[in-house]
């Protein structure tokens, strides 16, 4: 028993709490590999006993099917594929547009929450109280059924101001045609993008060096705007033209058609992240402690300088982890668009499902795509969480 | 560190369980106490986590039903005539009646159906999950749905064409018309297909407004989204119904497509096939020979045709090659009707659904119905 004399000087393994620790973790993984490999096995025999096989090959074929809108070239004979990278476009433009003015009302309302004016506040907790406790479904078919749909026929369209149509088939507005110097002129802009960025590092250098305060923000603007403007008329042909909405037979046509789908899934989702994106605002802006208003107050700086220059800076730290989620979430509820007949890409792979029976593939997709969106998401907002995060040493 | 402990033995052993029932190999040979526990969870789970996958092979999906107490059948619930929940909850419609003649069929009780109700979009995959046991919801039978969807189209009950119908004060009446429209249709429906392929064909432009149910299709239709509306023929006639004035809307005189709507079951089990055939065949013969609900007692009483007296069973046999008892046709005929009685109870002339026969009439009346001998 030579052995046992030895296990008495060290701690058995069994025992080790090291070698636990990953030991346990090590039996974790092979149990969930297991379960995981008995889920697969269960969907092939499923799927075999079905005679359906798992096969992405009819991603190629003709789709068949037409789509209401588009960001890129697609018609009835182009294939699967194409029709899904339609709706992703389209998801991830509402996403876009959405998280943008999103924050933009957001950030509003939580500054309006916590305004000393009596009315603003009341309303703006009126309006937070009102949307946080809807439901988005119902929300969206209400802008879809009830706002976007009651809009006079093509025929009886209202037009504001000559050139902004009212429609139930869309609103139109005014859009830009690209011409033959176009391309041109959108060199010139990326000049233009690269000499501000040149004015913004050669500002912040001086800034550094001297200790004085220029005005980054608006030179940087300018010499964009500026030489935006310069190459907008030293072109011999202006690069856009105008075009304005008409009514054509039984559509309007021409400049931007905003569709009824696109507007309801947009102004539903933006008012109501809005909503929650004000309460994350204000509870930002609320964890900043007094003493630092009261500080900026006492060196003079004014209302609007001290919640740019004080407060915004610090309340971000507390606001970025939780909008990062609503951001998370908006882009995950624009899923709801098939509820009002905008073709995003889960109802686009809704339709390949029907069309082809291929739902294990489909879904899959579906679920990646979502999972990528909100990876990225997750990626870029906490880059900029690390980064504004107070640097401690 | 010992609930730690505690925590990843238990998930060891879950997983261990669900390896093991999972693997069908339950094989340990391990004496002592840590077996015991392995046993005990691998009852747990087996009992909470059942394995569903939908029966299939010879005769298992009759078994299944028949030990289930009820068939399960797949229909509409927004297409009145066809599939339609009333205002009392109760379902009525053509698609609806021949579920009730299968459970007729066989528990020679009519009642004996549970209605599912399925969108478009859903109804292959319930159907290949086995979530219901057959489809009977205005579906078209097409190539695609044969082979790629995994199911067999049990036989045409219902010959159809798509349709196109649009407000009266529209001035519309060609396809031409529609230039630079939009089209209301409603998403995963062969409808959605044929239009892109009849608009291609004639060269007109048109852009879609897709819905994902018939409800919001034809209320976005309502709203006035589109200037026009499409779907089977039959689907146009029963939706118009419920709009606030029928009498606003017409239906074009252009079929863009045929049609041909049945029911369907799951790929791999050709006796329940063979069954929902000739549930349907048994209901063209029973107009045919003039068998009815009402006088289907005397003729059974009194017939002298062979024919006849094999479809209701007075010559024994026919039944048991389906699986089924003798009178599963006398059933059928007694406690649900002929293809008529069942035409006419939910799109007859006195219905406000009403559809002129058109081909759904007998072969000998110029229709396109017609059976197979029972022998």
């Amino acid at each position: 028993m030579q052995a046992g004399v030895k296990q008495k000087t060290t701690i058995p393994f069994w025992r080790d709490e090291r070698i636990l620790k990953i030991l346990g973790q090590v039996v974790f993984i092979i149990g969930l590999l297991f379960a995981g490999s008995i889920i697969w096995k269960n969907m092939q025999a499923g799927l075999a006993k079905q005679g359906i096989t798992l096969s992405f090959q009819f991603l190629k074929s003709i789709a068949g099917f037409d789509i209401s809108e588009m960001l890129i070239e697609y018609t009835r004979e182009s294939s699967y594929w194409q029709a899904y990278q339609v709706g992703l476009l389209n998801t991830l433009s509402v996403s876009i547009v959405g998280v943008i003015a999103s924050t933009m009302l957001g950030v509003i309302l939580g500054v309006s929450r916590l305004s000393t004016n009596f009315l603003i506040n009341r309303l703006a907790a009126f309006y937070l109280e009102l949307m946080r406790n809807l439901s988005l479904l119902v929300f969206l078919i209400f802008w879809y059924l009830g706002v976007f749909l009651k809009l006079p026929k093509v025929k009886e369209a209202i037009i504001w101001n000559g050139n902004i149509f009212l429609t139930n088939r869309g609103v139109g507005i005014p859009w830009g045609i690209p011409t033959a110097s176009y391309p041109t002129f959108r060199l010139i802009l990326l000049i233009g993008i690269i000499l501000a960025v040149i004015v913004f590092f050669a500002l912040r250098a001086y800034s550094k060096r001297t200790g004085k305060a220029p005005l980054t923000t608006l030179w940087t603007l300018l010499t964009f705007i500026i030489v935006a403007v310069i190459g907008w008329y030293v072109l011999p042909e202006k690069p856009l033209t105008l075009d304005v909405t008409r009514v054509e037979g039984l559509r309007i046509t021409g400049g931007k058609i905003l569709s009824p789908e696109f507007l309801a899934l947009t102004s539903g989702l933006v008012l109501y992240t809005s909503a929650f994106i004000g309460e994350v605002v204000r509870s930002g802006i609320q964890s900043v402690s007094k003493g630092q208003v009261e500080a900026a107050h006492a060196l003079g700086l004014s209302k609007f300088k001290t919640l740019r220059l004080i407060v915004f800076p610090q309340a971000l730290r507390v606001i970025i982890p939780p909008l990062t989620s609503q951001y998370l979430n908006l882009i995950k509820n624009s899923s709801l668009a098939i509820a009002v007949g905008y073709p995003d890409v889960f109802y686009v792979s809704n339709t390949v499902l029907n069309q082809t029976g291929r739902a294990v593939e489909m879904i899959s997709m579906v679920m990646l795509t979502y999972l990528i969106f909100s990876l990225i998401t997750s990626i870029l907002m906490n880059w900029y969480n690390a980064k504004i995060k107070l640097v401690e040493r | 560190m010992r609930k730690t402990l505690w925590f990843i033995s238990i998930v060891v052993i879950a997983s261990l369980a669900l390896a093991a029932c999972g693997g069908g190999a339950t094989t340990s040979t391990d004496g002592g106490e840590t077996v015991t526990v392995v046993e005990t969870v691998v009852v747990e789970v087996t009992s909470s986590a059942p394995v569903v996958v939908a029966p299939t092979g010879f005769g298992v999906t009759l078994e299944t039903v028949k030990a289930r107490g009820n068939l399960i059948c797949g229909v509409n619930s927004q297409v009145p005539g066809f599939g339609y929940v009333d205002a009392n909850g109760a379902f009525s419609g053509f698609d609806v009646d021949y579920c009730r003649a299968l459970a007729a069929a066989i528990f020679g009780d009519a009642s004996k159906v549970e209605f599912r109700p399925v969108t478009a979009s859903e109804r292959f995959t319930a159907l290949q999950s086995g979530e219901i046991d057959i489809l009977s919801r205005n579906t078209t039978w097409s190539l695609a749905r044969d082979t790629e969807l995994a199911g067999n189209f049990v036989h045409t009950t219902f010959y159809d064409g798509q349709g196109i119908m649009v407000p009266v004060d529209s001035g519309i009446t060609t396809l031409k018309d529609l230039e630079g429209g939009t089209i209301c249709v409603q998403t995963g429906t062969t409808t959605e297909l044929n239009l892109a392929d009849v608009m291609a064909a004639e060269g007109v432009s048109y852009t879609p407004a897709v819905f994902d149910d018939a409800d919001a299709t034809f209320a976005a239709y309502a709203e006035e989204r589109c200037d026009a509306v499409t779907t089977d023929k039959s689907g146009l006639v029963s939706r118009r119904t419920v709009l606030a004035d029928p009498s606003a809307h017409v239906i074009l005189d252009v079929t863009m497509s045929k049609e041909p709507l049945g029911p369907m079951v799951r790929h791999g089990d050709d006796q329940w096939f063979d069954i929902a055939q000739w549930t349907v065949f048994a209901m063209f013969d029973g107009e045919e020979f003039g068998i009815t609900s009402a006088n289907v007692d005397d003729i059974k009483a009194s017939a002298t045709a062979p024919e006849v007296k094999r479809l209701l069973g007075v010559e024994p046999g026919m039944g048991l090659k389906l699986g089924l008892s003798d009178d599963w046709a006398y059933n059928i005929i007694k406690l649900v009707g002929n293809y008529e009685e069942v035409y006419n109870r939910n799109l007859g002339p006195d219905t406000p659904t009403y559809i002129p026969r058109g081909f759904n009439s007998l072969y000998t009346d110029g229709g396109l119905l017609y059976a197979p001998p029972v022998r």
